[in-house]
């Protein structure tokens, strides 16, 4: 029994040593440079934004659904958010209220399409992708959007210490993640519908309503990463979520939340993150090309989902 | 002279990390015969056969196979599907492995079409297939699709599968299961032919009268270890006490009674009361269950049980007529608004949808009152755990935490899990849909005790189950149903099957139908 412990401990984390030697390959690969302060501290950056809006999608997951909409939601709010600002003239704070209001609505959307109608959650959000990536093309005229007020950039630029904003806001977010998951109810009931549905409801879950919540809360997350992501770049691009809800899918996968619901955990995500924004930032250290990026990018995901697979396979036999 | 047997597995063993699925189990069946193959839920039935198929790789022992009569002796240390095939031995499991849309003909040859080159020569299937149905004495059009077949033909063609793949050795797992009493009767029939066809078959069953009706031999399994192999005395007379003797040999323990006994605590307020209901297509549905009472619910499948209880647990709605529930007219829209009122589902399909596999013992039983136990969103954990230790003890749930995964326990013990989230929710109305389907002999008592101690203390139970004994054994009143109607209602001394059975194929008896 004791052996068996030791096992499944050393599982739940093994994605940590992975971690672990991706850091140790990149810093000797790179003799180095990966590893310094300023490049760290840039990491920490690029995986907020991942961060952030993967603690929505491991709720999605975990009841066995997806949300392909979070990139043209980032893109939206990034476009709404730029335009209510410069072209509407709207106070800073309102605007980014407004901007996460709206990103959350989408996600009710969303879970009314999936929860309500009953279209399959990949075909839904699908859709939705395709609907707000043009309405944020329609917005801006595909032309960028900057000249916004300088203390905009608070949340994306400024640093407490060495430690930057956007790292802080990711860490409370895991943190509110967490929370939810582990000591509110609504984190059992996630687990319960993952797990199975109809026998929820009938243990007297209202399935529908969290499935609104949860699409909900992926809508928020994706915003909050968006006006992040905003608060960095100051000035906002159409293109600047697309392909977003694949890193984020991938970190979540990668972190051990199961495709088929039911199954996965907060840290776990945690180091999937950590994986992915460190496995980019290496790549582009390194020079790998955007497209060889694309390539590496699509093998993890696919071993990630595969080791899934094969240990659900292996427990039914 | 040594017996000519045509299947052997010796000192068969199979562990799992943690856990000793089989622990030493041997079987040999001889050419011909069927043998019955018992044990309660959990001995290892499913295992063993499945060590057959080739879809578990034994961690011990051996295999040996004689296909023909006077062929040599293979030995394996693991099958696989193909060498299964190969070798004569073909399984019938619970689930079938049809495919719906397609035709009885193209299901028998699935994976293996008949070919004229490249191309699928549908008649010279349909022709092999309707000389195997002709074999088998039964009436399948080979073009039908299986989706249109009842439930006995999709097996029947199951069968006519591996007789067409010259299967030698026949496997068959609970076959009478979802079979409707005919249909169990033509399924009997067909045994017997491929019987006196020199097939030989392991017939697994927990009906043992349906064991003694067709097997020569009985081998008994528990915790997976080998018990004995008893030959089967058909004197009807003898088999009483024969039926003793196995359950003895499957608990380990002489059972006395089926039925524990209950002190009649009937109280005169009702809990319950429908007045014609008609609703999830079920009509004109009336009755009261009072407190401390057993209402049984009888009829054949699909007479309309099930339906009936899932309107009065909001999961499917009411078309009209109305529900009182302890003196107000209530209308659950959802199982959340009845369990609320303190109505209380154990289903039918408990791995469905009663038990949250996946999920913790406790967690399950927290699951319908996190609500009360949370404040603010936030659980009380405390709390939770000592509710869930509670329970554990009351109802005598046997695990080694209250941190095990429900898909872990026996049938019986997640029944058990199920019951213990209702008593937290404060249930007044407990509704079982065949309380005990699928839950071996002992765990079957406990459950019955269970059932006892709630009416006690003042619930009201209204239990549906088509076992006719089951039902006359723990019911203080019947009501059955037939083809969504009610039928009739006996009290407790006009108890009898013979009615019951009148009643649910939908005759109404020459004496009482006046008063209908």
């Amino acid at each position: 029994m004791n052996e068996n412990k030791f096992a499944s401990i050393f599982k739940q984390n093994a994605i940590w040593l992975v971690f672990i030697l991706e850091i140790i390959i990149f810093a000797v690969a790179s003799e180095g440079s990966f590893v310094t302060q300023r490049n760290i501290i840039n990491i920490s950056r690029q995986v907020s934004y991942y961060g952030i809006a993967s603690i929505g999608m491991t709720f999605v997951i975990l009841i066995a659904g997806i949300d392909l909409s979070i990139g043209s939601i980032i893109t939206l709010v990034n476009v709404v958010c730029a335009y209510l600002m410069v072209r509407a003239g709207v106070n800073m704070i309102i605007a980014v209220i407004i901007s996460l209001v709206m990103a959350t609505l989408i996600g009710v959307l969303n879970g009314f399409m999936v929860a309500s109608i009953g279209i399959p959650a990949l075909i839904a959000t699908f859709a939705s992708q395709t609907i707000f990536e043009g309405i944020a093309y329609l917005i801006s005229g595909g032309r960028p959007i900057a000249g916004f007020p300088a203390s905009f950039a608070f949340f994306g630029r400024n640093s407490v210490g060495i430690v930057p904003i956007c790292a802080i806001i990711m860490i409370i977010c895991f943190a509110v993640g967490s929370f939810i998951l582990n000591k509110s109810y609504f984190g059992r009931y996630f687990y319960a519908i993952g797990g199975n549905e109809e026998a929820s409801e009938l243990s007297g879950i209202r399935v529908n309503k969290m499935k609104y919540l949860i699409y909900a809360l992926s809508g928020f997350f994706a915003g909050l990463a968006g006006v992040v992501l905003l608060s960095r770049s100051m000035s906002a691009q159409s293109t600047i979520g697309k392909g977003f809800e694949f890193d984020v899918i991938t970190c979540v996968v990668l972190g051990g939340v199961s495709v088929n619901g039911g199954v996965g955990r907060m840290s776990g995500v945690i180091a999937g993150v950590l994986i992915i924004g460190s496995l980019t930032n290496g790549m582009i250290l390194m020079d790998v090309s955007e497209y060889t990026q694309m390539v590496v990018k699509g093998l993890v995901l696919a071993v990630a989902v595969g080791i899934d697979c094969m240990s659900k396979r292996r427990q039914t036999n | 002279m040594s017996e000519d047997y045509v299947l052997e597995l010796e000192h068969i063993r199979k562990e799992y990390p943690g856990v000793v699925a089989l622990k030493d189990v041997t079987l040999q069946l001889r050419r011909g015969e069927i043998l019955g193959l018992i044990g309660e839920n959990g001995a290892g039935k499913s295992t063993l056969i499945k060590c057959c198929s080739g879809a578990v790789i034994p961690t011990s022992g051996k295999i040996k196979i004689k296909k023909e009569a006077n062929g040599e002796v293979k030995e394996f240390t693991r099958m696989t599907p193909q060498l299964a095939a190969e070798n004569g031995i073909a399984i019938i499991y619970q689930e079938f492995n049809n495919v719906g849309e397609l035709s009885a003909a193209e299901n028998m040859f699935l994976g293996r079409p008949i070919r004229k080159g490249i191309v699928i020569d549908r008649k010279a299937m349909e022709e092999e297939a309707a000389k195997a149905f002709e074999q088998l004495n039964i009436k399948i059009n080979p073009r039908e699709l299986v989706k249109n077949l009842s439930v006995g033909f999709q097996q029947m063609v199951e069968i006519a599968k591996a007789i067409q793949q010259n299967a030698q050795v026949l496997i068959m797992d609970e076959p009478s299961a979802p079979l409707t009493t005919n249909e169990v009767e033509s399924m009997f029939k067909v045994v017997e032919l491929l019987k006196s066809k020199g097939v030989s078959i392991i017939y697994i069953s927990h009906r043992l009268e349906e064991i003694f009706r067709l097997s020569d031999r009985i081998e008994v399994i528990r915790d997976g270890e080998y018990v004995d192999t008893l030959i089967t005395d058909k004197d009807p007379s003898t088999i009483p006490n024969q039926v003793n003797d196995l359950i003895k040999l499957m608990v380990g323990r002489e059972m006395t009674q089926k039925y524990p006994p209950r002190e009649p605590c009937i109280r005169d307020e009702v809990v319950l009361e429908l007045q014609h209901v008609y609703g999830n297509g079920d009509q004109d549905i009336s009755f009261q269950v009072h407190a401390g009472e057993v209402l049984g619910l009888g009829g054949l499948v699909g007479a309309g049980r099930t339906e009936i209880v899932q309107v009065i647990f909001g999961a499917r709605p009411k078309d009209s007529g109305k529900i009182i529930f302890m003196g107000n007219e209530i209308n659950p829209k959802s199982p959340r608004e009845a369990i609320d009122y303190g109505i209380a589902l154990l289903p039918e399909d408990r791995k469905r949808h009663g038990a949250l596999l996946t999920n913790s013992i406790k967690n399950n039983i927290s699951m319908p009152i996190y609500g009360r136990i949370s404040k603010a969103t936030v659980i009380d954990a405390k709390r939770e755990r000592s509710i869930a230790e509670g329970y554990r003890q009351d109802v005598q749930i046997k695990c080694p935490t209250i941190n095990q995964l429900v898909k872990n326990l026996s049938g019986g013990n997640q029944q058990k899990v199920i019951l213990s989230k209702w008593l937290a929710a404060l249930s007044k109305l407990i509704i079982f849909d065949e309380p005990t389907r699928g839950i071996d002999v002992g765990a079957k008592y406990e459950i019955y005790k269970l059932i006892n101690d709630l009416v006690e203390d003042g619930c009201a139970v209204l239990m549906i189950s088509s076992e006719m004994e089951e039902l006359m054994g723990m019911s203080d009143r019947i009501i059955v149903l037939a083809e969504k109607k009610m039928m009739g209602e006996l009290q407790k001394d006009e108890f009898n099957s013979d009615t019951i059975m009148t009643y649910a194929s939908g005759i109404v008896p020459e004496h009482k139908r006046e008063a209908v």
